[in-house]
C-alpha cells in the first residue's frame, strides 16, 4: 500500500442552480518522500481535491488513507499552503509560524519552541522580516511565510495549492528554486497543485494531469525522468524534460477538446 | 500645504460663520426670545471662563457640569460594553443563541431612552442608577450587532488555519476569532459611545440630576435661554471630541 492512497474520490457542491459534480472519481497514490504534482485548468477542482485530502471538507464517495489510516478531518500531519494568503494579519511573521509550532509541540519548553520557530523562519530566508506583519510584506514573502508555517507543522504530507500563482514570474522562479532546495534538504512528501506545466516538471517526480470538470478525474501519472538535484538552466533542452512536457500538454489538450 | 490649511481651517470657520449669521438673523426676526450670539456669550461668559465654580447644586461652571455628565456616561458606556460584547460574540458564534435572542435584540433596539427611563426609576427607585441603566440599555446595541457581524464575517481561511492546527475551542477564540473581530467590535464601541452621549441629555432632563442635560432643562424652566444654547454647544463639542478619540482607538486596532 502506498503512503497516501486516494481511491474513487467524488465530490459535488449543492448550489442554488443545482448540483455541480466537481470530482468524478479521483485516484492517486503518493510514496513516502515523493514529490507529486497535479496539473489542471482553472476551475477543474484542484482546490476541492486538496481540501478533501486536508480533511477540511468531506467527500461524497471514496476514501483517503494516509499510512493506511483513513482521513476523517483536518490535522497538522497534513500541512497545507492555501491558495489565498491565509496568514493571520494581526500576527507577525514570527507569530504566524509560532502558532503552528506551539500547536504541534505543546509538550516542549518555550525556549525550545522559540528555537524551532526561528529555524523555520531562517529556512525561508525571512529572519530579517521576522517581526513584520503580513501586510508589510511582498506577495512572495507572504507565500514564504505560508510555506514556513506549513513546514513548521512537521507534516507527514505537505499540500501546496498553487502556492506561487499569485506572484510575478521572477519571484515565482526564486520561490521555486527555494522550494527545490528545501525539498532537497528534507525530502518531505509533497503534493503540489499547479496550473503551470513547467513548474510541475521542474519540481515533481511524477505529475498527474487533471481533466477539466465537471466530473474531473486524474489521468495516468507521468514520470519526470530528470535527475536530481535539478537546475533550472538548460533543463528545457533535456530530452526527459521535453518528453514529460509533451505527454502532459497532449493529455490536457485532448481532455479539453473531449469536453 | 496651502490647500491643506484652507481646507482644514478656513472652510470650517466659514461654515461656522454662516451658522452665526443665520442664528443672528433668526434671533432678530422670527424668534425674538432666542438670544443673539453676542447676548449668549455675555450671559455665559462666567460658566466658560471659570468652568469649575460652584454656587449651588445646579449653578456650576460648565466644566463641572460636563464632568458630572461624562462620569455618568462613562459608567453607562462601560456597562453597555460589559454586557454588549459577550452578547455580540454569542450571537455570532452560536446559531442556537442567535435564533433565540436575535429577535429580542431587534425588538429592543429601536426603543427610545425616554421609554426606558421611567422603567429604570421603577426598578431602581433612584435617579442615578436609573440613568446609568438607561444609557447602558440604549447604547449597547451597536456593540452587540457589530460584534456579531464581525464574528460572522471572519474569513473561512482563518478558521481553516485553526482547524488544520487542531486548536482547542479556547485557543481558536483567543488566537483567531477575537483578533479577527476586534476592528468590528471597536466600530461598535465608537457608535455606542455616540449613543450613550445622546442619551445622557434625555436621562438628565427627566431625572433632574446635575450635569449638562440637567442644567439645560433647569435653565429652560428659569427662562435663561442663553444657557440652553451654552449647553447645546457644550454637548455638541464634547460629543465631537469623544467620537474623535474613539476614532483614534478604532484606527489603532484596524489591521488591514
Ligand atoms: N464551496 C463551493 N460551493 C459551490 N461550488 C464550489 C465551491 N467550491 C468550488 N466550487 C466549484 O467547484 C469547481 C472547482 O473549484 P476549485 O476551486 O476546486 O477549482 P480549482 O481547480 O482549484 O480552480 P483554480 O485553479 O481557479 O483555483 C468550480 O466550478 C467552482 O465554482
Ligand atoms: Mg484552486
Amino acid at each position: 500500500m502506498a503512503y497516501l492512497e486516494v481511491r474513487g474520490l467524488r465530490k459535488s457542491y449543492g448550489t442554488r442552480s443545482g448540483l455541480t459534480a466537481v470530482l468524478g472519481g479521483v485516484d492517486l497514490t503518493l510514496e513516502e518522500g515523493e514529490f507529486v504534482a497535479v496539473v489542471g485548468y482553472s476551475g477543474s477542482g484542484k482546490t476541492t481535491l486538496v481540501s478533501l485530502i486536508a480533511g477540511l471538507i468531506a467527500p461524497d464517495r471514496g476514501e483517503i488513507l494516509l499510512e493506511g489510516v483513513p482521513v476523517t478531518g483536518p490535522g497538522p500531519e497534513r500541512g497545507i499552503v492555501f491558495q489565498q494568503y491565509s496568514l493571520l494579519p494581526w500576527l507577525s511573521v514570527r507569530g504566524n509560524v509560532a502558532l503552528a509550532v506551539d500547536a504541534v509541540n505543546p509538550g516542549l519548553p518555550a525556549s525550545e519552541r522559540r528555537r524551532i520557530t526561528d529555524e523555520f523562519i531562517a529556512l525561508v530566508n525571512l529572519t530579517p522580516a521576522a517581526w513584520k506583519r503580513p501586510r508589510q510584506l511582498s506577495g512572495g514573502m507572504r507565500q514564504r511565510v505560508a510555506v514556513a508555517r506549513a513546514l513548521a507543522m512537521r507534516p507527514k504530507l505537505l499540500l501546496m495549492d498553487e502556492p506561487f500563482s499569485a506572484v510575478d514570474a521572477l519571484t515565482r522562479a526564486t520561490l521555486q528554486d527555494e522550494l527545490l532546495r528545501i525539498w532537497g534538504e528534507r525530502r518531505s512528501t509533497v503534493m503540489l497543485i499547479t496550473n503551470d506545466v513547467d513548474e510541475a516538471i521542474l519540481l515533481a517526480d511524477r505529475i498527474y494531469p487533471m481533466t477539466p470538470g465537471p466530473d474531473a478525474v486524474l489521468g495516468p501519472a507521468i514520470e519526470v525522468g530528470l535527475p536530481r538535484p535539478r537546475q533550472r538552466r538548460h533543463m528545457s533542452l533535456e530530452p526527459a524534460y521535453q518528453k514529460a512536457r509533451q505527454a502532459l500538454v497532449e493529455f490536457l489538450r485532448a481532455a479539453r477538446t473531449a469536453r | 500645504m496651502r490647500i491643506d490649511i484652507s481646507q482644514k481651517v478656513i472652510l470650517p470657520l466659514l461654515g461656522a460663520a454662516c451658522v452665526l449669521v443665520v442664528w443672528s438673523i433668526v434671533s432678530v426676526t422670527v424668534a425674538p426670545d432666542l438670544p443673539s450670539p453676542g447676548r449668549t456669550w455675555r450671559e455665559s461668559q462666567r460658566y466658560v471662563l471659570e468652568p469649575f465654580f460652584k454656587d449651588g447644586e445646579m449653578n456650576q461652571g460648565i466644566g463641572r457640569l460636563a464632568f458630572y455628565s461624562l462620569v455618568r456616561v462613562g459608567k453607562g458606556f462601560a456597562l453597555a460594553l460589559a454586557i454588549g460584547t459577550p452578547i455580540g460574540f454569542l450571537l455570532g458564534l452560536s446559531r442556537r443563541f442567535h435564533q433565540s435572542f436575535d429577535p429580542i435584540v431587534q425588538f429592543m433596539r429601536p426603543i427610545s431612552p425616554l421609554a426606558w427611563l421611567p422603567l429604570g426609576l421603577v426598578i431602581f427607585q433612584k435617579s442615578e442608577p436609573a440613568a446609568i441603566f438607561t444609557i447602558a440599555l440604549c447604547a449597547m446595541w451597536p456593540t452587540v450587532i457589530n460584534t456579531a457581524v464581525g464574528v460572522r464575517s471572519i474569513s473561512p481561511d482563518y478558521l481553516n488555519v485553526g482547524r488544520v492546527l487542531k486548536l482547542s475551542r479556547v485557543k481558536t477564540l483567543t488566537r483567531i476569532v477575537i483578533p479577527a473581530t476586534l476592528p468590528y467590535v471597536f466600530t461598535g464601541y465608537r457608535l455606542s459611545l455616540g449613543l450613550a452621549w445622546l442619551v445622557i441629555v434625555a436621562a438628565e432632563m427627566l431625572t433632574g440630576t446635575p450635569g449638562v442635560g440637567g442644567f439645560l432643562w433647569q435653565e429652560y424652566n428659569s427662562l435663561v435661554y442663553s444657557h440652553i444654547i451654552l449647553s447645546v454647544i457644550t454637548i455638541g463639542a464634547i460629543g465631537f471630541v469623544l467620537d474623535r478619540l474613539m476614532g483614534l482607538v478604532e484606527a489603532r486596532v484596524r489591521i488591514d
